[in-house]
This record gives structure tokens, C-alpha cells and sequence, in this order.
């Protein structure tokens, strides 16, 4: 990451936003590193949930009562709030949607039927989340398209030569990971998808584990799509995120049908209704997206290069801990890194040592973390994974390396 | 002290056969020899049985890599099904099936010998097929039904 000066956060004082994080698990004080699986909520998004039902709840885009155009009006303020957040050119460029996972099944279904083809290459990498994989893995089956995979190096990071000659003439879209959930990598992006676009390659970017931790800026990125998770932001589960180029998406067929979605229906045809109504068919999760709003807000209050700068020096701090521990490999260190710290210990399986935490009042990650590709190529089972967020502390990061002496202690 | 924390899963009997499996290796005269797999955690263990023409299983090995709950569970279970009958070796893990998922009171841990150290699982969800995964890839061996076995 690239460090910008700004102020240290008053992370004890952030702490108490998070009702859930004073509570004690096994007797321990909740220590909570499992924030790239999901990040907790603080008090304003919880209370703008309670309140919205208690005050303002009706359908949006329907109904000319008061409520519902309350609820229209706070609805469609978030879409303004996320545009402005990840800088995009319109707000009709910002498609609400579940979350990341459907926000690439969109593309995927709507763009991929339209544009891609029986021979034709789609290009992802060997460091995807399963939701940037199987996707396009269905499209391939489905059109007779080719899946090509970016490599990666023991560090973890993508090899961009190979990447380079994997552009070819085929190649119809780059579908890459922003940041990755298993190794924390943060991958060139920028410089890549101006390779890409020389080729005129349209990139998708997974942004779900990159969008919590940094500033991301879609027009100086020049992304074509950009896909998000809610609830790794501080906000509601069940709200993500579709940001893609207004040209693209106005060619683009809706993937659902529904109310909402329309501008006239007979029974003969339907007229679809404008972006980014086309892709939203059906009434959409509205609190959740009002939750959204306010967990922009919450984290544009703090700063997200302040909270980058704290979550930085926290992996820092660390991964120099982790050096204590001669039992202990780090998987994924690649030299531009967001807060993930994935792990193996000799002689301790990842669930043991998961379970071990847990008695230790310690949530961390112990699997795949749906990404079983970068486990095959690290070739262990499984890693454990600490994941930081703007609520975590050194204090925290010592009892976290403590706990893994003790744990070796007992199973080595 | 984490281990004693932990005792009520992690009994030392667990934490000697995760250290020293037994059976342990590769079985070449194997007549029955099926993949076990938890997509869950990534564990995988290959199972080796011979078992002769009265339903004997004569001899019983595994391979591969787990968690400490799995490997104590496949390494227990090799030592106790070996000499049993097929039958007798499915109403085993029927028992531990039990103990793994109930908390009957009607269940007599003793009748189980040394896997009653396993019962623990019981309070712990997301482990429970990390203890039964050998059992299952044992039913399938000993019926000679399939090839690999998923938790899933």
C-alpha cells in the first residue's frame, strides 16, 4: 500500500461504534481477524436499519404516497453516495445488486451471452475467489468460449509477462481481483488495464476485498466494471455493488425479468427501461441499501486513507511479530499488500489452529477461502488467515501471535 | 492453559495419534481402496482395507493429510475395525455416528473404547466431519459402492 500522511486513528474510540465487538467469546475478550469473510457494523448502520423501518419503510418507484417516496428518495440518494464515492461519471452507472458475487454473475450472463463467443478467450487469474471463476467457467460451457488464467509466483503476485502474451486477438474480457481474499495481493490494476484496453479488452475488477481498505477511483482506474460487496464494508449483508461504463451497459440485455425493469409491457413485447433500472428487476433490498449509506458515510467520516494506513501498519506489525514464530510460513508476500496475513503452521492443520483461536476468544479464517486454485498451487490443504479492519489493534495482533505459540506448544 | 481449555475435544489420545498415526501407509495388497475428501477444510485420506471371502476385514491402512480430529479418527478407526466384520465394522460407526452427532444420554461411551475420546465433536458443528469423514469413506469401502467419498 501506498502510505499518505494522515492522522493514527482513535482506534479505542472507533471500537466502541461496534456494539458486537465488547463481547467476550469462551471468557476472552472477542478478538475479531476475520474481516476479509466479513466486516461487523457499527451502531449508525444498525440504527439507520431500526430506523428506516420504524420511520420511513415503504417500495421504491412505485407508489406516489408519502412513504414511498420517502423510501425513493433515501433509496436513490445512496445511488448518488456510491457514485460519488467510487467516482464514477453517473450515477446511472451504479447498479445495486446482492453483492460481488452477483455483480460478476451480471456481467457474466448479460454481457457474456451478448458479446462472447464459441472460441473466443476470457482471461482471469490464478489468484480469483471462486465467484470471479466459476462464472465464467458456466459462460465457457455454455458459449464453446476458452478460460486462460494469468499465473502467479510464489510470492503471490500475477506474472505479468505471461499476462501480456495471454492478450491475444480471442481474448474478450480480463476478469481480475482487485485485491486477493486468500493473499492479500494487490494486483497492478491500473497498469493492466491499459494493456487490456491497447488490446480493447473491457476489465472487470473484483473489488470486493480491495473496496474496504483503499480509495478506489473507477474513471482514473478506466475500468469497465467494478464489482463490490456491502457487507465487507461495514454495511448490511445482502447489497453489493455493479458499477460498469454507462456505453456498456445501455448495449447490454437485462439478465432478469421483472417489475421495475420496464418501461411498457404487452403481452406481444416488453421495452425495457433505462440504466440502471434495466438491471434492478423486482423490489430491491431497500433497507439494506439505506444500511449501505450510512456505512459510506461512517467510513468517509474516518477516511479511507486513514484507515489504510492503520490497517497497513497493522500487517506490518504483524507479519514482523510472525517472524518470532520459526513454525510459522506465511502464504502470500507479495511486495504491495492489503491486511491479510494467510499462514500455515508445521505440524497444525489451519482447523486446529482455528479451533485453537476460538478457545482463545480469536476468530480467524481456517479453509480455502473459496479460492481451492491458490491452494493447489501453494499445494497445502488449507491456510488459516488473519484479516484486518479499521476496529483492530496491535493489542489484538499480540494476543493473535501469543495464541500461535501456545498452539504449537499443544500440537507441535 | 489452551490445552487444558480444549480438553473436552482435544483429549491427549487425540493429540497422540494426530502426533504418531497408526497404520499409517500405503496397503499394497489392498482389495478395497477409496478416496475420502472434505471439500470443506481440503482434508483428503486415502483408506486401504483387505478384507477376505468371509467379510473379514483383515487388515486396514490410510494416507493422506488432516486436521488432528480426522487424523486421530482415521487412525482409531484402522486400529479398531481391523479383525472385525464388515457388520460389525458398520455398527460401529453407526455408535460413532451417534456419540459424533447426539448428546443421548442413552449412549454408552464406554461400548466405544478409545473413541469415545471423539465425543467432543458433538459441541463443536463445523467439526463433526472432520471426525466422521474416515467412517464414511470405511462404509463406502466395505460395500465397494464407490471410488471417492465427499462430505459433501
Amino acid at each position: 500500500m501506498n502510505i499518505t500522511q494522515t492522522p493514527p486513528l482513535n482506534v479505542h474510540r472507533l471500537r466502541s461504534d461496534f456494539p458486537i465487538l465488547s463481547q467476550t467469546v469462551r471468557g476472552k475478550p472477542l478478538v475479531y481477524l476475520d474481516n476479509a469473510a466479513t466486516t461487523q457494523k457499527p451502531h449508525c448502520v444498525i440504527d439507520a436499519i431500526s430506523n428506516f423501518y420504524q420511520k420511513d419503510y415503504a417500495n421504491v418507484h412505485r407508489g406516489v404516497h408519502t412513504l414511498s417516496e420517502r423510501a425513493t428518495l433515501a433509496y436513490e440518494a445512496v445511488r448518488k453516495q456510491v457514485q460519488q464515492h467510487f467516482n464514477a461519471a453517473s450515477e446511472k452507472e451504479i447498479i445495486f445488486v446482492r453483492g460481488a458475487t452477483e455483480a460478476i454473475n451480471l456481467v457474466a450472463y448479460s454481457y457474456g451471452n451478448r458479446y462472447i463467443n464459441s472460441g473466443d478467450e476470457i482471461l482471469i487469474s490464478a489468484m480469483e475467489h471462486h465467484s470471479n471463476i466459476v462464472p465464467w467457467q458456466m459462460l465457457c460451457k455454455q458459449s464453446g468460449a476458452i478460460l486462460k488464467v494469468i499465473p502467479i509466483n510464489q510470492q503471490g503476485e500475477l506474472d505479468l509477462n505471461q499476462f501480456e502474451q495471454l492478450l491475444s486477438p480471442k481474448t474478450r474480457l480480463l476478469a481480475l481481483s482487485h485485491m486477493s481474499n486468500a493473499l492479500g495481493t494487490i494486483n497492478p490494476v491500473k497498469q493492466m488495464i491499459a494493456q487490456a484496453h491497447q488490446h480493447g479488452i473491457p476489465v472487470l475488477l473484483d473489488g470486493a476485498q480491495a473496496a474496504p481498505h483503499m480509495q478506489v477511483d473507477v474513471q482514473d482506474l478506466d475500468c469497465d466494471f467494478y464489482a463490490v460487496s456491502g457487507h465487507k464494508l461495514y454495511a448490511p449483508g445482502g447489497i453489493g455493488i455493479l458499477y460498469g461504463k454507462q456505453q456498456l451497459l445501455e448495449a447490454m440485455p437485462p439478465w432478469q425479468g421483472g417489475g421495475d425493469m420496464i418501461r411498457r409491457v404487452t403481452f406481444e413485447e416488453t421495452e425495457y427501461a433505462p440504466i440502471p433500472y434495466k438491471f434492478e428487476a423486482g423490489t430491491p433490498s431497500i433497507v439494506d441499501t439505506i444500511g449501505l449509506g450510512a456505512a459510506l458515510d461512517y467510513i468517509n467520516t474516518i477516511g479511507l486513507d486513514a484507515i489504510a494506513n492503520h490497517e497497513a501498519e497493522l500487517l506490518a506489525y504483524c507479519q514482523q511479530q510472525a517472524e518470532q514464530i520459526p513454525q510459522l510460513k506465511p502464504i502470500g508476500t507479495a511486495a504491495d499488500k492489503g491486511a491479510i496475513f494467510s499462514f500455515v503452521l508445521e505440524r497444525v492443520h489451519p482447523h486446529d489452529i482455528g479451533t485453537a483461536m476460538d478457545h482463545l476468544g480469536i476468530a480467524i479464517r481456517a479453509g480455502h477461502h473459496c479460492a481451492m486454485p491458490v491452494m493447489d498451487y501453494y499445494q497445502v490443504p488449507a491456510t488459516a488467515r488473519a484479516s484486518f479492519g479499521l476496529y483492530n489493534t496491535r493489542e489484538e495482533v499480540d494476543v493473535l501471535i501469543d495464541g500461535l505459540k501456545q498452539v504449537i506448544e499443544v500440537f507441535g | 492453559m489452551l490445552q487444558d481449555e480444549m480438553r473436552n475435544l482435544y483429549q491427549e489420545v487425540i493429540f497422540d495419534h494426530n502426533r504418531n498415526p497408526r497404520n499409517f501407509h500405503v496397503m499394497e495388497n489392498a482389495n478395497r481402496i477409496v478416496d475420502g475428501y472434505n471439500p470443506l477444510c481440503g482434508d483428503r485420506l486415502t483408506l486401504y482395507l483387505l478384507i477376505d471371502d468371509n467379510e473379514i476385514i483383515q487388515n486396514a491402512s490410510f494416507q493422506g493429510e488432516g486436521c488432528a480430529i480426522s487424523t486421530a479418527s482415521v487412525s482409531l478407526m484402522t486400529e479398531m475395525i481391523k479383525g472385525k466384520t464388515v457388520k460389525q465394522a458398520e455398527q460401529l460407526f453407526e455408535q460413532f455416528h451417534n456419540i459424533t452427532t447426539s448428546h443421548d444420554d442413552e449412549i454408552k461411551l464406554e461400548e466405544l473404547g478409545k473413541l469415545a475420546v471423539l465425543a467432543g465433536v458433538r459441541d463443536y458443528p463445523s467439526r463433526v466431519k472432520c471426525a466422521t469423514l474416515p467412517w464414511h469413506t470405511m462404509s463406502a469401502a466395505v460395500k465397494n459402492e464407490a471410488t471417492t467419498v465427499t462430505t459433501e
